[in-house]
């Protein structure tokens, strides 16, 4: 099957996942011209990585992922083992810079553009190991023992008259993740953000490396442990697709339940946080209160509070008994009316529509030219989400049944995220009755017997947006490549922007809108 | 002044100390209660206060001896400002020596000394946090002065004890004026107080802060000595409100029976008070740090129109 009418072929992956069709670049012109149609067909970045193939090719070999209407389009490029580079495609696809310098840093393989347009500076890498040592390639060894030297970060530095700069982080006044955010300002007004991560990088995908299927699906779950159903879920369906293996009909919907509570507990959570970052601390109360009914019925039945391990290649760890289906559904009753409760007290309360009308808006040119995904790019108008129907695109199982109405706002602030969530989260609990009440029968988890050298992507709509993972095995079937790629990688950039022409105050509530993840990027 | 004066002068300074983290302490447990949250002691503030007094104090190298200096001439003022509240009696022989107006100016002192020390260490935040602060203390401060213009011209007088004198104890009269003084004052407290709507006391977003971001770089006693003259001056605001506003209960003289009836009047009063500062806060979200010259604003003419309607039409009864 070809794309774009570029010629390249492309094979559809086995499984029954989100559609994935994998094609091999010829050479870097090849690539770069697939990259320029999907970009004029308004299709996306969806992640890229690199990996270490000298074992078993002799090179190296770059594999970009691509969201075309269809489904996505992985599209892998092999380069020679000494003196590797691809072509840049950063001049293409923004999203691309980070992921290209990362991969540098990671595996030793370089974007080649012009000498002026391609960033050279590290992105994950803080000092930690040396420039010329790869921690993901084969002959890495541990990387024990190298002296942490200070690294001196290039900034962009903005002149003019009354300009200067705030720098805030890594650490800061609020329990949270770690990340530096340098503001270039004049007054309260922000000139420009420029984001500098990579502080919780703990060497996720290296820990992967010659772990089997079942000892991995636990660490995908710890990538970020805020979407670690749809993290789990992604790398079993990597997994399931590289080995032919089709999850039963009542483990996909046992996972539907899981993901989609997860939403409910994010959102319930994020505007609780809304409303308390523009000081209405009534906000948070509340919706905590409601996050934490929630998170205990996860404990109760689930085991669980975020239900981390319940997910696994073939199936689901646990079953549901028909009290529990019944609990869950009589709990999505009282939320529901208590969220829209708090929804009218939000929505009527002036001072707070007042600070979210006004704050970090980003349009849907902005958002297709970063590749947002998620519920960040439906704030901006744009319909995407993996769950749902669209013009080409059929969402696998258990979602087609279910008929998932993405929730859109044109607005691309804070408030349309608001209003975003608000809608996700009546969507989803009306997702979780249909769920609960027409589980199917029948097993839970299938047998998923490893395929030497397979490989396979999953993709799977988490809370903030696409959560993708590539697997590959080796040839004893153990894991010798996975690749992880958080939605807060395209987002994070998006960010930048949204906050430009803002007042520096105004950042805490648009970073929040957002809730990125600092963890899943940094890996 | 009688030795008796200077006693109850001397007991109402002290009772300001006791009290002021004991109001701080009241209005969080009512902020909890409204946001459906388990609240924290009352006495928490003394907690805090007697925990930083025994940490070590950790300086800035950048650090002057300004920036040492600053927490004991915010607490100083703080007090000074106390003192010359009638809290509980009008006969306070440490009155005459500041009128209202070197009130304003005792208040703006302390402004400018925490203003000055938060960009003497040079930190982004320090200097973030001192700018903010003089944007909404140059806007508060005008409409305050307005405000004890307007009592001072049904008293004829700028000393607090007079004017408190005259409104609670000379013929019962109502102000429409007051009416309108009331509303701005209340504005200008919560700007002054870095309460909600203008700013958050207990955010922790470093990029939000007023108040908080100029104190970042304190610790130990200086932090302490900080805190408690935020208290202090939340007190101290709070009983100039209720005296120029609610006077009645304070004692004329200093007979022992008045003053008893005083303070329990004071705590009363207070504990309203505190109460309605914690719904305020509760119910409404911070506004846009570039709506707070709004908010201002409004007082200013809330306060003005104070004054109009005292000269236009009660001044001619």
């Amino acid at each position: 099957m070809r794309f774009l009418g570029e010629p390249i072929e492309f094979e559809k992956q086995a499984g029954i996942g989100s559609p994935v069709w994998r094609g091999r670049a010829a050479d870097g012109a090849a690539l770069t011209a697939f990259a320029v149609a999907v970009r004029r067909a308004d299709g996306r970045l969806a992640a890229l990585w690199g990996s270490d193939e000298r074992a078993r090719a002799g090179g190296f070999r770059l594999h970009v992922v691509f969201g075309l209407d269809a489904g996505h389009a992985w599209l892998s490029l092999d380069l020679p083992a000494e003196r590797p580079a691809y072509p840049d495609l950063s001049g293409i696809f923004p999203a691309a810079g980070r992921l290209q310098r990362a991969t540098r840093d990671l595996v030793g393989i370089a974007a080649a553009g012009d000498p002026d347009g391609t960033d050279a500076r590290p992105w994950l890498r803080h000092g930690a190991w040396p420039a010329d040592w790869f921690p993901l390639r084969h002959d890495a060894g541990e990387g024990h023992g190298f002296a942490n030297a200070a690294s001196d970060y290039a900034f962009v530095r903005v002149g003019g008259e009354g300009a200067h700069e705030i720098p805030v982080g890594p650490i800061h006044a609020g329990t949270i993740e770690p990340g530096h955010f340098r503001f270039s300002v004049i007054g309260e007004r922000v000139l420009r953000l420029e984001q500098r991560l990579g502080y919780v990088h703990k060497g996720v995908e290296k820990l992967f490396i010659g772990k089997d299927l079942a000892e991995g699906v636990r660490l995908a779950g710890r990538v970020s442990g805020d979407s670690t159903c749809a993290y789990a879920w992604a790398y079993a369906s990597a997994v399931e697709a590289a080995c032919g293996v089709s999850p039963p009909p009542r483990a996909l919907g046992l996972r539907a339940l899981m993901l989609e509570r997860e939403r409910v507990a994010n959102h319930l959570g994020d505007l609780g946080a809304l409303g308390n970052d523009a000081g209405l601390a009534f906000g948070l109360s509340q919706f905590m209160r409601l996050k934490e009914d929630w998170l205990r019925l996860n404990g109760k039945f689930f085991g669980h509070r975020f239900m981390m391990d319940r997910i696994l290649p073939g199936g689901a760890a646990l079953d549901l008994e028909a009290p529990a289906l019944a609990a869950i559904v009589e709990q999505c009753d009282v939320v529901g009316r208590e969220a829209r409760a708090l929804k009218k007290i939000y929505d009527e309360h002036a001072g707070l529509q007042d600070r979210f009308l006004t704050a970090g808006a980003i349009d849907a040119a902005l958002a297709r030219e970063f590749s947002l995904t998620g519920l960040a790019a439906r704030a901006t108008g744009l319909i995407l989400d993996a769950r749902a129907h669209r013009q080409g695109y059929t969402p696998p199982p258990p979602w087609a049944m279910l008929g998932v109405r993405p929730a859109t706002d044109e607005r691309g602030g804070v408030a349309a995220r608001v209003a975003v969530r608000f809608a996700e989260i009546f969507e989803s609990l009306r997702l979780l009755r249909e769920l609960a009440v027409g589980l199917p029968a029948g097993a839970v988890c299938a047998e998923v017997p490893p395929v030497p050298g397979a490989g396979g992507l999953g993709v799977v709509e988490g809370w903030r947006g696409e959560v993708l993972v590539g697997v590959s095995l080796d040839g004893a079937g153990r894991l010798a490549r996975v690749h992880p790629h958080d939605p807060s990688w395209q987002a994070w950039p998006a960010l930048e922007h949204a906050v430009m022409q803002d007042i520096v105050p105004d950042f805490p509530l648009i970073n929040k809108s957002f809730n990125l993840s600092y963890s899943g990027h940094d890996l | 002044m009688s030795i008796s004066g200077l006693l109850w002068q001397f007991f109402a300074i002290a009772l300001a100390l006791a009290l002021a983290p004991l109001l701080t302490g009241w209005v969080n447990q009512c902020r909890a209660w409204l946001q459906n949250r388990a609240a924290p002691p009352l006495l928490q503030p003394y907690f805090m206060l007697h925990k930083l007094f025994h940490k070590d104090v950790v300086l800035a190298h950048g650090a002057s001896p300004l920036f040492v200096f600053a927490p004991y001439v915010v607490f100083g003022c703080m007090l000074l400002a106390c003192a010359i509240i009638p809290t509980l009696s009008t006969d306070l022989p440490f009155a005459p020596a500041a009128d209202t107006i070197a009130l304003v100016g005792v208040f703006g002192l302390a402004r400018l000394f925490i203003a000055l020390a938060a960009m003497d260490i040079g930190t982004s935040f320090g200097t973030l946090g001192g700018r903010r602060e003089m944007l909404i203390g140059f806007l508060a401060e005008p409409a305050l002065l307005m405000v004890i213009f307007t009592t001072a011209m049904i008293s004829q007088s700028t000393s607090v004890a007079t004017i408190v004198e005259t409104l609670a104890h000379g013929d019962f009269v109502i102000n429409p004026s007051l009416a309108f003084a009331g509303i701005a004052f209340t504005f200008v407290s919560f700007a002054e107080n870095a309460r909600v709507p203008v700013d958050n006391p207990a955010t922790h977003l470093e990029l939000t802060m007023i108040h908080e971001a100029m104190i970042l770089e304190y610790s130990g006693r200086h932090l302490a000595l900080i805190e408690w003259a935020a208290a202090l001056k939340l007190y101290a605001y709070s009983c100039l409100g209720l005296a120029l506003f609610f006077p009645w209960g304070i004692a004329e003289g200093d007979s022992a029976a008045g003053l008893l009836l005083a303070i329990s009047a004071l705590i009363a009063k207070l504990a309203v008070g505190g109460a309605l500062l914690a719904l305020i806060e509760t119910i409404n979200a911070k506004v846009r740090i570039f709506r707070a010259p709004e908010f201002l604003g409004t007082a200013f003419l809330f306060a003005v129109l104070g004054l109009l309607v005292r000269l236009l039409l009660e001044s001619r009864v």
